[in-house]
Protein backbone atom coordinates (compact mmCIF):
# COMPACT_ATOMS: atom_id res chain seq x y z
CA UNK A 1 0.00 0.00 0.00
CA UNK A 2 1.37 3.25 -0.56
CA UNK A 3 1.95 6.51 1.05
CA UNK A 4 -0.93 8.20 0.21
CA UNK A 5 -3.02 4.51 1.01
CA UNK A 6 -1.66 4.99 4.61
CA UNK A 7 -2.86 8.25 5.23
CA UNK A 8 -6.00 8.14 4.61
CA UNK A 9 -6.14 4.60 6.73
CA UNK A 10 -5.05 7.04 9.60
CA UNK A 11 -7.06 9.71 8.73
CA UNK A 12 -10.30 7.44 8.89
CA UNK A 13 -8.93 5.78 12.24
CA UNK A 14 -8.43 9.48 13.18
CA UNK A 15 -11.78 10.71 12.53
CA UNK A 16 -13.26 7.48 14.51
CA UNK A 17 -11.54 8.37 17.31
CA UNK A 18 -12.43 11.57 17.33
CA UNK A 19 -16.15 10.54 17.15
CA UNK A 20 -15.25 8.22 19.73
CA UNK A 21 -13.72 11.27 22.36
CA UNK A 22 -15.39 14.47 21.12
CA UNK A 23 -18.68 14.32 22.84
CA UNK A 24 -17.13 13.66 26.45
CA UNK A 25 -14.36 16.99 25.34
CA UNK A 26 -17.62 18.58 25.05
CA UNK A 27 -19.59 17.92 27.57
CA UNK A 28 -15.82 18.82 29.67
CA UNK A 29 -16.00 22.69 27.62
CA UNK A 30 -19.90 22.94 28.83
CA UNK A 31 -18.92 22.14 32.36
CA UNK A 32 -16.84 24.94 32.52
CA UNK A 33 -19.27 27.72 31.02
CA UNK A 34 -21.95 29.64 32.29
CA UNK A 35 -25.64 29.54 30.19
CA UNK A 36 -24.61 32.99 28.91
CA UNK A 37 -21.72 31.31 27.22
CA UNK A 38 -23.54 28.05 26.18
CA UNK A 39 -26.14 30.08 24.67
CA UNK A 40 -24.99 32.79 22.65
CA UNK A 41 -21.32 31.39 21.38
CA UNK A 42 -20.64 28.43 19.28
CA UNK A 43 -21.09 25.20 20.90
CA UNK A 44 -17.50 24.40 20.02
CA UNK A 45 -15.83 27.53 21.70
CA UNK A 46 -13.31 27.54 24.61
CA UNK A 47 -14.50 28.85 27.73
CA UNK A 48 -13.88 32.56 28.31
CA UNK A 49 -12.92 31.49 31.99
CA UNK A 50 -12.68 28.37 33.61
CA UNK A 51 -15.59 28.23 35.98
CA UNK A 52 -15.19 25.54 38.44
CA UNK A 53 -17.47 27.08 40.46
CA UNK A 54 -20.09 25.19 38.46
CA UNK A 55 -18.60 21.92 40.31
CA UNK A 56 -18.30 23.83 43.73
CA UNK A 57 -21.75 23.82 42.94
CA UNK A 58 -23.22 20.82 41.99
CA UNK A 59 -20.78 19.40 44.96
CA UNK A 60 -22.48 21.79 47.39
CA UNK A 61 -26.03 21.06 46.19
CA UNK A 62 -25.73 17.56 47.95
CA UNK A 63 -24.16 15.25 45.31
CA UNK A 64 -21.37 13.99 47.62
CA UNK A 65 -24.25 11.47 49.31
CA UNK A 66 -24.68 9.97 45.75
CA UNK A 67 -20.50 9.47 45.46
CA UNK A 68 -20.33 8.04 48.55
CA UNK A 69 -23.68 5.96 48.51
CA UNK A 70 -21.80 4.90 44.95
CA UNK A 71 -18.61 3.93 46.19
CA UNK A 72 -19.46 2.03 49.50
CA UNK A 73 -22.21 0.17 47.39
CA UNK A 74 -19.73 -0.41 44.62
CA UNK A 75 -17.08 -1.86 46.73
CA UNK A 76 -19.41 -3.78 49.39
CA UNK A 77 -20.62 -5.72 46.01
CA UNK A 78 -17.38 -6.25 44.22
CA UNK A 79 -15.87 -7.49 47.51
CA UNK A 80 -18.44 -10.58 47.93
CA UNK A 81 -18.96 -11.22 44.18
CA UNK A 82 -15.27 -11.74 43.96
CA UNK A 83 -14.84 -13.66 47.41
CA UNK A 84 -17.80 -15.80 46.39
CA UNK A 85 -17.16 -16.32 42.85
CA UNK A 86 -13.83 -17.35 43.66
CA UNK A 87 -14.86 -19.83 46.09
CA UNK A 88 -17.42 -21.67 44.08
CA UNK A 89 -15.03 -21.28 41.13
CA UNK A 90 -12.44 -23.01 43.25
CA UNK A 91 -14.86 -25.82 44.03
CA UNK A 92 -16.18 -26.24 40.63
CA UNK A 93 -12.57 -26.48 39.02
CA UNK A 94 -10.29 -27.98 42.04
CA UNK A 95 -12.20 -30.05 43.94
CA UNK A 96 -14.07 -33.93 42.68
CA UNK A 97 -17.94 -34.04 42.72
CA UNK A 98 -20.43 -35.34 40.81
CA UNK A 99 -22.93 -31.81 40.24
CA UNK A 100 -20.27 -29.80 39.51
CA UNK A 101 -20.69 -29.32 35.60
CA UNK A 102 -24.68 -28.88 36.35
CA UNK A 103 -24.05 -26.19 38.87
CA UNK A 104 -21.54 -24.90 36.65
CA UNK A 105 -24.03 -24.97 34.14
CA UNK A 106 -26.59 -22.70 36.11
CA UNK A 107 -24.03 -19.74 37.05
CA UNK A 108 -23.80 -20.07 33.26
CA UNK A 109 -27.47 -19.62 32.43
CA UNK A 110 -27.31 -16.65 34.32
CA UNK A 111 -25.49 -14.91 31.87
CA UNK A 112 -28.14 -15.09 29.56
CA UNK A 113 -30.98 -13.65 31.58
CA UNK A 114 -32.21 -10.17 30.70
CA UNK A 115 -32.76 -8.44 34.70
CA UNK A 116 -35.65 -6.67 32.94
CA UNK A 117 -37.40 -10.66 33.30
CA UNK A 118 -37.09 -10.32 36.95
CA UNK A 119 -36.89 -7.21 38.51
CA UNK A 120 -40.94 -7.03 38.98
CA UNK A 121 -40.75 -10.31 41.20
CA UNK A 122 -37.11 -9.26 43.22
CA UNK A 123 -39.31 -6.09 43.76
CA UNK A 124 -42.38 -7.85 45.21
CA UNK A 125 -39.63 -9.84 47.38
CA UNK A 126 -37.57 -6.82 48.60
CA UNK A 127 -40.92 -5.25 49.55
CA UNK A 128 -42.10 -8.60 51.72
CA UNK A 129 -39.01 -8.55 53.35
CA UNK A 130 -38.91 -4.92 53.77
CA UNK A 131 -35.44 -4.87 51.94
CA UNK A 132 -37.37 -1.87 49.24
CA UNK A 133 -35.33 1.36 49.86
CA UNK A 134 -32.71 -0.13 51.44
CA UNK A 135 -29.10 -0.62 50.04
CA UNK A 136 -28.79 -3.88 50.73
CA UNK A 137 -30.68 -5.23 48.46
CA UNK A 138 -28.72 -2.84 45.71
CA UNK A 139 -25.52 -4.38 47.28
CA UNK A 140 -27.03 -8.21 47.01
CA UNK A 141 -28.54 -8.01 43.74
CA UNK A 142 -25.39 -6.55 42.18
CA UNK A 143 -23.56 -9.40 44.07
CA UNK A 144 -26.29 -12.34 42.21
CA UNK A 145 -26.18 -10.61 39.07
CA UNK A 146 -22.24 -10.09 38.66
CA UNK A 147 -21.55 -13.90 40.09
CA UNK A 148 -21.95 -15.62 36.16
CA UNK A 149 -20.09 -12.92 34.79
CA UNK A 150 -16.84 -12.63 37.36
CA UNK A 151 -16.52 -16.69 37.90
CA UNK A 152 -16.96 -17.04 33.57
CA UNK A 153 -13.50 -14.30 33.84
CA UNK A 154 -12.07 -16.47 36.81
CA UNK A 155 -12.55 -20.19 35.28
CA UNK A 156 -9.82 -20.09 32.37
CA UNK A 157 -7.63 -18.89 35.39
CA UNK A 158 -8.29 -21.88 37.63
CA UNK A 159 -8.43 -24.53 34.94
CA UNK A 160 -4.36 -23.71 34.16
CA UNK A 161 -3.26 -24.07 38.10
CA UNK A 162 -1.20 -27.02 38.18
CA UNK A 163 -2.84 -30.54 40.68
CA UNK A 164 0.85 -29.91 42.12
CA UNK A 165 0.03 -27.29 44.02
CA UNK A 166 -2.98 -28.93 45.81
CA UNK A 167 -0.99 -32.22 46.35
CA UNK A 168 2.28 -30.75 47.85
CA UNK A 169 -0.48 -28.75 50.11
CA UNK A 170 -2.16 -31.58 51.26
CA UNK A 171 1.09 -34.14 51.45
CA UNK A 172 2.22 -31.19 54.31
CA UNK A 173 -0.76 -31.30 55.82
CA UNK A 174 -2.70 -28.34 54.84
CA UNK A 175 -6.02 -27.92 55.26
CA UNK A 176 -8.67 -26.81 51.89
CA UNK A 177 -9.37 -23.57 53.65
CA UNK A 178 -6.03 -23.11 54.53
CA UNK A 179 -4.94 -23.91 51.16
CA UNK A 180 -7.45 -21.86 49.33
CA UNK A 181 -7.28 -18.76 51.38
CA UNK A 182 -3.57 -18.75 51.95
CA UNK A 183 -2.29 -19.93 48.27
CA UNK A 184 -4.95 -20.54 45.78
CA UNK A 185 -6.15 -17.07 46.41
CA UNK A 186 -3.18 -15.18 46.16
CA UNK A 187 -1.99 -16.82 42.93
CA UNK A 188 -5.32 -15.78 41.18
CA UNK A 189 -4.31 -11.94 41.89
CA UNK A 190 -3.73 -10.84 38.72
CA UNK A 191 -7.44 -12.23 37.08
CA UNK A 192 -9.15 -11.03 40.31
CA UNK A 193 -7.99 -7.42 39.30
CA UNK A 194 -9.72 -7.96 36.28
CA UNK A 195 -12.87 -9.07 37.65
CA UNK A 196 -12.50 -6.38 40.01
CA UNK A 197 -12.43 -3.79 37.17
CA UNK A 198 -15.50 -5.28 35.76
CA UNK A 199 -17.00 -5.28 38.85
CA UNK A 200 -16.54 -1.97 39.46
CA UNK A 201 -17.50 -0.52 35.61
CA UNK A 202 -20.70 -2.27 35.71
CA UNK A 203 -21.61 -1.64 39.62
CA UNK A 204 -20.62 2.02 39.15
CA UNK A 205 -22.79 2.54 36.32
CA UNK A 206 -25.65 0.57 37.06
CA UNK A 207 -29.40 2.11 36.62
CA UNK A 208 -32.04 0.25 36.61
CA UNK A 209 -31.96 -1.60 40.05
CA UNK A 210 -31.04 1.68 42.03
CA UNK A 211 -34.36 3.29 40.03
CA UNK A 212 -36.20 0.57 41.42
CA UNK A 213 -35.44 -0.19 44.77
CA UNK A 214 -34.47 2.80 45.98
CA UNK A 215 -36.50 5.77 47.21
CA UNK A 216 -34.92 7.88 49.46
CA UNK A 217 -32.05 10.72 48.32
CA UNK A 218 -30.08 9.68 51.11
CA UNK A 219 -29.50 5.91 49.75
CA UNK A 220 -29.53 6.77 45.95
CA UNK A 221 -26.13 6.34 43.87
CA UNK A 222 -24.84 8.48 41.35
CA UNK A 223 -26.24 7.11 38.33
CA UNK A 224 -29.56 7.52 39.84
CA UNK A 225 -29.14 10.48 41.46
CA UNK A 226 -27.72 12.50 38.41
CA UNK A 227 -31.25 12.54 37.55
CA UNK A 228 -32.47 13.99 40.32
CA UNK A 229 -29.84 17.16 39.88
CA UNK A 230 -30.53 17.28 36.22
CA UNK A 231 -34.10 18.43 37.40
CA UNK A 232 -33.25 20.63 39.66
CA UNK A 233 -30.87 22.49 37.52
CA UNK A 234 -32.86 22.03 34.40
CA UNK A 235 -31.77 25.19 32.07
CA UNK A 236 -28.67 25.48 34.09
CA UNK A 237 -25.89 23.99 31.73
CA UNK A 238 -22.84 24.48 33.46
CA UNK A 239 -24.24 22.60 36.23
CA UNK A 240 -25.66 19.63 34.43
CA UNK A 241 -21.99 19.07 32.61
CA UNK A 242 -19.71 19.43 36.11
CA UNK A 243 -22.62 16.62 37.65
CA UNK A 244 -21.99 14.42 34.58
CA UNK A 245 -18.16 15.02 34.74
CA UNK A 246 -17.92 14.11 37.97
CA UNK A 247 -20.21 11.13 37.39
CA UNK A 248 -17.77 9.47 34.67
CA UNK A 249 -14.37 11.02 36.33
CA UNK A 250 -13.77 7.80 38.48
CA UNK A 251 -14.33 5.12 35.72
CA UNK A 252 -12.31 6.94 33.50
CA UNK A 253 -9.42 7.71 36.35
CA UNK A 254 -9.60 3.78 36.77
CA UNK A 255 -9.25 3.21 32.89
CA UNK A 256 -6.39 6.09 33.18
CA UNK A 257 -4.45 3.59 35.43
CA UNK A 258 -5.74 0.14 34.80
CA UNK A 259 -6.38 -0.04 31.18
CA UNK A 260 -4.74 -3.32 30.00
CA UNK A 261 -6.93 -5.06 32.78
CA UNK A 262 -10.12 -3.52 31.49
CA UNK A 263 -9.71 -4.17 27.95
CA UNK A 264 -8.75 -7.83 29.43
CA UNK A 265 -11.42 -7.85 31.80
CA UNK A 266 -13.92 -7.15 28.52
CA UNK A 267 -12.50 -9.03 26.02
CA UNK A 268 -12.60 -12.42 28.38
CA UNK A 269 -15.98 -11.39 29.29
CA UNK A 270 -17.19 -11.46 25.82
CA UNK A 271 -15.52 -13.77 23.90
CA UNK A 272 -17.91 -17.13 24.96
CA UNK A 273 -19.90 -18.82 22.65
CA UNK B 1 -5.73 -36.54 48.67
CA UNK B 2 -9.28 -37.64 46.40
CA UNK B 3 -10.84 -37.76 49.54
CA UNK B 4 -9.81 -34.51 51.04
CA UNK B 5 -10.74 -32.60 47.30
CA UNK B 6 -14.09 -34.19 47.74
CA UNK B 7 -14.87 -34.14 51.01
CA UNK B 8 -18.69 -32.76 50.40
CA UNK B 9 -18.75 -30.55 53.45
CA UNK B 10 -16.20 -28.05 52.01
CA UNK B 11 -17.50 -28.48 48.50
CA UNK B 12 -21.28 -27.32 49.91
CA UNK B 13 -19.38 -24.60 52.08
CA UNK B 14 -17.61 -23.16 48.50
CA UNK B 15 -20.47 -23.40 46.30
CA UNK B 16 -23.84 -23.08 48.60
CA UNK B 17 -23.46 -19.06 49.42
CA UNK B 18 -23.18 -18.07 45.68
CA UNK B 19 -25.47 -20.85 44.17
CA UNK B 20 -28.44 -19.65 46.73
CA UNK B 21 -27.65 -15.95 45.70
CA UNK B 22 -28.01 -16.88 41.98
CA UNK B 23 -31.08 -19.01 42.70
CA UNK B 24 -32.79 -17.10 44.74
CA UNK B 25 -32.47 -13.41 42.99
CA UNK B 26 -32.14 -15.00 39.70
CA UNK B 27 -33.77 -18.16 38.92
CA UNK B 28 -36.83 -17.65 41.40
CA UNK B 29 -37.58 -13.98 40.75
CA UNK B 30 -37.68 -15.89 36.50
CA UNK B 31 -40.15 -18.06 37.45
CA UNK B 32 -42.28 -15.39 39.31
CA UNK B 33 -42.35 -13.59 36.55
CA UNK B 34 -44.18 -16.18 34.25
CA UNK B 35 -46.83 -16.77 37.32
CA UNK B 36 -47.27 -13.53 38.22
CA UNK B 37 -48.21 -12.99 34.20
CA UNK B 38 -51.37 -15.42 35.07
CA UNK B 39 -52.42 -12.70 37.34
CA UNK B 40 -54.40 -9.53 37.62
CA UNK B 41 -52.58 -7.52 40.01
CA UNK B 42 -51.42 -3.88 41.14
CA UNK B 43 -48.15 -4.95 42.90
CA UNK B 44 -49.94 -4.34 46.59
CA UNK B 45 -53.11 -5.77 46.63
CA UNK B 46 -54.48 -9.18 46.30
CA UNK B 47 -53.75 -11.02 43.41
CA UNK B 48 -56.57 -12.69 41.12
CA UNK B 49 -55.80 -15.45 38.41
CA UNK B 50 -56.78 -14.87 34.97
CA UNK B 51 -55.17 -17.94 33.32
CA UNK B 52 -53.24 -16.83 30.28
CA UNK B 53 -55.54 -13.48 29.53
CA UNK B 54 -52.33 -11.06 30.20
CA UNK B 55 -50.50 -13.54 27.43
CA UNK B 56 -53.39 -13.27 25.17
CA UNK B 57 -54.05 -9.50 25.95
CA UNK B 58 -50.32 -8.65 24.86
CA UNK B 59 -50.82 -10.48 21.53
CA UNK B 60 -53.66 -8.46 20.32
CA UNK B 61 -51.63 -4.88 22.45
CA UNK B 62 -50.75 -2.56 19.52
CA UNK B 63 -48.53 -1.00 21.63
CA UNK B 64 -46.47 -4.32 22.58
CA UNK B 65 -45.82 -5.34 18.86
CA UNK B 66 -44.60 -1.81 18.44
CA UNK B 67 -42.07 -1.90 20.81
CA UNK B 68 -41.37 -5.39 19.52
CA UNK B 69 -40.90 -3.72 16.21
CA UNK B 70 -38.87 -1.04 17.74
CA UNK B 71 -36.70 -3.32 19.52
CA UNK B 72 -36.31 -5.60 16.53
CA UNK B 73 -35.22 -2.24 14.41
CA UNK B 74 -32.59 -2.02 17.11
CA UNK B 75 -31.24 -5.06 16.84
CA UNK B 76 -31.10 -4.90 12.84
CA UNK B 77 -29.06 -1.59 12.98
CA UNK B 78 -26.22 -3.06 15.74
CA UNK B 79 -26.39 -6.04 13.79
CA UNK B 80 -25.74 -4.31 11.06
CA UNK B 81 -23.15 -2.01 12.77
CA UNK B 82 -20.74 -5.03 13.12
CA UNK B 83 -19.97 -4.45 9.56
CA UNK B 84 -18.24 -1.15 10.64
CA UNK B 85 -16.55 -2.23 13.64
CA UNK B 86 -15.49 -5.74 11.64
CA UNK B 87 -13.39 -3.35 8.97
CA UNK B 88 -12.15 -0.68 11.24
CA UNK B 89 -10.58 -3.62 13.66
CA UNK B 90 -9.09 -5.20 10.15
CA UNK B 91 -7.16 -1.91 9.44
CA UNK B 92 -6.24 -2.00 13.25
CA UNK B 93 -4.96 -5.04 13.06
CA UNK B 94 -2.80 -5.14 10.04
CA UNK B 95 0.24 -3.83 11.72
CA UNK B 96 -1.29 0.21 12.43
CA UNK B 97 1.35 2.08 14.46
CA UNK B 98 -0.75 3.30 17.18
CA UNK B 99 -3.23 0.61 16.87
CA UNK B 100 -3.34 -0.40 20.71
CA UNK B 101 -3.52 3.55 21.69
CA UNK B 102 -6.64 3.84 19.14
CA UNK B 103 -8.28 0.74 20.50
CA UNK B 104 -8.07 2.16 24.06
CA UNK B 105 -9.09 5.36 22.97
CA UNK B 106 -12.51 3.73 21.05
CA UNK B 107 -12.90 1.97 24.38
CA UNK B 108 -13.73 4.77 26.48
CA UNK B 109 -17.13 5.68 26.38
CA UNK B 110 -18.08 2.19 26.85
CA UNK B 111 -16.83 3.00 30.09
CA UNK B 112 -19.23 5.79 30.75
CA UNK B 113 -22.98 4.50 32.34
CA UNK B 114 -26.27 4.75 30.52
CA UNK B 115 -27.40 7.25 31.85
CA UNK B 116 -24.48 9.89 31.45
CA UNK B 117 -24.63 9.04 27.91
CA UNK B 118 -27.96 9.33 27.59
CA UNK B 119 -28.05 13.06 29.57
CA UNK B 120 -24.82 14.11 27.07
CA UNK B 121 -26.42 13.00 23.71
CA UNK B 122 -30.11 14.86 24.60
CA UNK B 123 -27.58 17.65 25.20
CA UNK B 124 -25.87 16.95 21.77
CA UNK B 125 -29.40 16.42 19.93
CA UNK B 126 -30.82 19.89 21.66
CA UNK B 127 -32.72 21.64 18.84
CA UNK B 128 -31.62 24.81 19.95
CA UNK B 129 -28.43 24.91 20.83
CA UNK B 130 -26.96 21.26 21.03
CA UNK B 131 -23.64 20.43 19.32
CA UNK B 132 -25.65 18.59 16.05
CA UNK B 133 -27.92 21.36 15.37
CA UNK B 134 -25.30 23.84 15.81
CA UNK B 135 -23.11 22.66 13.48
CA UNK B 136 -25.52 21.93 10.69
CA UNK B 137 -26.54 25.13 10.92
CA UNK B 138 -22.94 26.43 10.94
CA UNK B 139 -22.63 24.24 7.44
CA UNK B 140 -25.45 26.09 6.23
CA UNK B 141 -28.65 23.57 7.35
CA UNK B 142 -31.58 26.05 7.96
CA UNK B 143 -33.79 24.54 9.67
CA UNK B 144 -32.14 21.02 11.23
CA UNK B 145 -34.50 18.72 12.95
CA UNK B 146 -35.61 18.52 16.79
CA UNK B 147 -34.27 14.87 16.61
CA UNK B 148 -35.73 13.14 19.82
CA UNK B 149 -38.87 14.67 19.37
CA UNK B 150 -39.47 13.56 15.86
CA UNK B 151 -41.34 10.07 16.05
CA UNK B 152 -39.79 9.03 12.39
CA UNK B 153 -36.20 10.12 13.41
CA UNK B 154 -36.23 9.62 17.17
CA UNK B 155 -34.73 5.64 16.68
CA UNK B 156 -32.32 6.41 14.37
CA UNK B 157 -31.27 9.46 16.73
CA UNK B 158 -31.17 6.98 19.71
CA UNK B 159 -29.27 4.05 17.66
CA UNK B 160 -26.22 6.95 17.24
CA UNK B 161 -25.44 7.12 21.30
CA UNK B 162 -25.36 3.47 20.71
CA UNK B 163 -23.24 2.59 17.91
CA UNK B 164 -21.02 5.26 19.74
CA UNK B 165 -21.28 3.46 23.33
CA UNK B 166 -20.41 -0.10 21.69
CA UNK B 167 -17.87 0.50 19.08
CA UNK B 168 -14.19 -0.05 21.33
CA UNK B 169 -16.27 -3.07 22.47
CA UNK B 170 -16.92 -5.06 19.23
CA UNK B 171 -13.66 -3.42 17.95
CA UNK B 172 -11.78 -5.04 21.12
CA UNK B 173 -13.03 -8.18 20.08
CA UNK B 174 -12.42 -8.57 16.82
CA UNK B 175 -8.99 -7.08 17.25
CA UNK B 176 -8.02 -9.75 19.69
CA UNK B 177 -9.42 -12.56 17.26
CA UNK B 178 -7.78 -11.12 14.32
CA UNK B 179 -4.25 -11.06 16.47
CA UNK B 180 -4.64 -14.92 17.37
CA UNK B 181 -4.19 -15.48 13.88
CA UNK B 182 -0.81 -16.92 13.21
CA UNK B 183 1.11 -14.71 10.95
CA UNK B 184 2.64 -17.71 8.74
CA UNK B 185 -0.76 -18.12 6.96
CA UNK B 186 -0.88 -14.45 6.01
CA UNK B 187 2.99 -14.78 5.16
CA UNK B 188 2.06 -17.51 2.39
CA UNK B 189 -0.44 -15.87 1.12
CA UNK B 190 1.34 -12.88 0.58
CA UNK B 191 3.78 -15.23 -1.02
CA UNK B 192 1.17 -16.61 -3.33
CA UNK B 193 0.15 -13.03 -4.29
CA UNK B 194 -2.99 -12.68 -2.08
CA UNK B 195 -4.11 -8.58 -2.23
CA UNK B 196 -5.01 -6.62 1.22
CA UNK B 197 -8.61 -6.84 0.50
CA UNK B 198 -8.17 -10.62 -0.52
CA UNK B 199 -6.40 -11.37 2.41
CA UNK B 200 -8.99 -10.03 4.78
CA UNK B 201 -11.85 -11.15 3.26
CA UNK B 202 -11.17 -14.84 1.85
CA UNK B 203 -8.46 -15.07 4.88
CA UNK B 204 -8.61 -13.14 7.95
CA UNK B 205 -12.78 -13.37 7.70
CA UNK B 206 -13.52 -16.90 7.77
CA UNK B 207 -10.57 -17.93 10.53
CA UNK B 208 -12.46 -15.51 12.97
CA UNK B 209 -16.03 -16.31 11.94
CA UNK B 210 -16.76 -17.95 15.48
CA UNK B 211 -16.20 -14.96 16.75
CA UNK B 212 -18.39 -12.99 14.76
CA UNK B 213 -21.72 -15.43 15.50
CA UNK B 214 -20.54 -14.56 19.06
CA UNK B 215 -21.00 -10.68 18.46
CA UNK B 216 -23.85 -11.31 16.30
CA UNK B 217 -25.58 -13.04 19.35
CA UNK B 218 -24.42 -10.29 21.58
CA UNK B 219 -25.70 -7.63 19.44
CA UNK B 220 -28.93 -8.68 18.78
CA UNK B 221 -29.43 -10.04 22.57
CA UNK B 222 -27.97 -7.10 24.01
CA UNK B 223 -30.55 -4.82 21.77
CA UNK B 224 -33.51 -6.67 23.03
CA UNK B 225 -32.80 -5.94 26.29
CA UNK B 226 -32.05 -2.17 25.94
CA UNK B 227 -33.16 0.42 28.62
CA UNK B 228 -31.56 2.49 30.50
CA UNK B 229 -30.39 4.72 27.57
CA UNK B 230 -34.16 5.09 26.33
CA UNK B 231 -35.63 5.21 29.41
CA UNK B 232 -33.39 8.58 30.25
CA UNK B 233 -32.92 9.93 26.39
CA UNK B 234 -36.92 10.03 25.57
CA UNK B 235 -38.94 7.70 28.30
CA UNK B 236 -40.14 5.60 25.28
CA UNK B 237 -42.04 9.12 23.57
CA UNK B 238 -42.87 11.46 21.52
CA UNK B 239 -46.00 9.21 21.70
CA UNK B 240 -44.63 5.52 22.07
CA UNK B 241 -42.23 5.95 19.35
CA UNK B 242 -39.09 5.01 21.02
CA UNK B 243 -40.67 2.60 23.52
CA UNK B 244 -38.81 -1.03 23.19
CA UNK B 245 -40.11 -4.28 25.14
CA UNK B 246 -37.89 -3.70 28.47
CA UNK B 247 -39.31 0.20 28.89
CA UNK B 248 -42.77 -1.00 28.04
CA UNK B 249 -42.81 -3.60 30.71
CA UNK B 250 -41.30 -1.29 32.97
CA UNK B 251 -43.39 1.42 32.87
CA UNK B 252 -46.31 -1.04 33.04
CA UNK B 253 -45.40 -2.39 35.81
CA UNK B 254 -43.78 0.87 37.37
CA UNK B 255 -45.83 3.73 36.52
CA UNK B 256 -49.49 2.36 36.11
CA UNK B 257 -49.61 -0.36 38.65
CA UNK B 258 -50.10 -3.16 36.09
CA UNK B 259 -48.03 -5.74 37.49
CA UNK B 260 -49.48 -8.79 36.28
CA UNK B 261 -49.42 -7.14 32.69
CA UNK B 262 -46.05 -6.08 32.97
CA UNK B 263 -45.31 -9.75 34.27
CA UNK B 264 -46.57 -11.06 30.90
CA UNK B 265 -44.59 -8.76 28.85
CA UNK B 266 -41.88 -9.71 30.73
CA UNK B 267 -41.67 -13.76 30.24
CA UNK B 268 -42.23 -12.74 26.88
CA UNK B 269 -39.34 -10.71 26.67
CA UNK B 270 -37.21 -13.64 28.24
CA UNK B 271 -38.78 -16.06 26.12
CA UNK B 272 -38.18 -14.03 23.18
CA UNK B 273 -34.64 -13.80 24.18
CA UNK B 274 -34.39 -17.43 24.90
CA UNK B 275 -35.74 -18.30 21.91
CA UNK B 276 -33.36 -15.49 19.47
CA UNK B 277 -30.60 -16.63 21.28
CA UNK B 278 -30.87 -20.42 20.11
CA UNK B 279 -31.98 -19.41 16.61
CA UNK B 280 -28.90 -17.57 15.81
CA UNK B 281 -26.52 -20.17 17.28
CA UNK B 282 -28.37 -22.83 15.14
CA UNK B 283 -28.64 -20.48 12.20
CA UNK B 284 -24.78 -19.66 12.79
CA UNK B 285 -23.60 -22.98 13.74
CA UNK B 286 -20.80 -24.32 11.84
CA UNK B 287 -20.03 -28.33 11.42
CA UNK B 288 -16.65 -27.95 12.01
CA UNK B 289 -14.33 -25.57 13.51
CA UNK B 290 -11.65 -23.87 11.24
CA UNK B 291 -7.81 -25.43 12.36
CA UNK B 292 -5.04 -23.57 12.18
Amino acid sequence: MGRIGYFFLYLSLAAVAIFQVFPIVWLFLFSLKNNQEIFSKSPFALPTEFRWENYLKVWEGGIGIYFWNSIWITGVAIALTVILASMATFVITRMQWKWSKLVLGLFMIGLMIPIHSAIIPLFSMFLNVNLIDNPWSIVITYTAYNLPITMMILLGFYYTLPREIEEAAIIDGCSVHRMFFRIILPMTIPVMSTTVIINMIYNWNEFVFVNTFISSDKYKTLTVGIQNFIGQYMTDWGAIGATLIISVLPILLAFLFFSNKVVEGISSSAVKG
Amino acid sequence: MNKVMSNKWIIALYVLPALLLIGILIFIPLILTGYYGLMKWDGIGSMEFIGLQNYVTALQDKKFWDSALHSFLLAVFSTLSLIIYLAISLILASKIKGADLLRKIYLIPMLLSSVAIAQLWVKIYNPSNGMLNSLLMAIGVENPPAWLAEPSLVLYAIFIPILWQYAGFYILIYYAALKNIPESIIEAAKIDGASPIQIAYKIKLPLIMGVVKVTIVLAVVGSLKYFDLIYVMTGGGPNGASEVMASYMYKLAFSTNNFGYGSAIGFLLLIITLIVTLIIRKATATKEEIQY
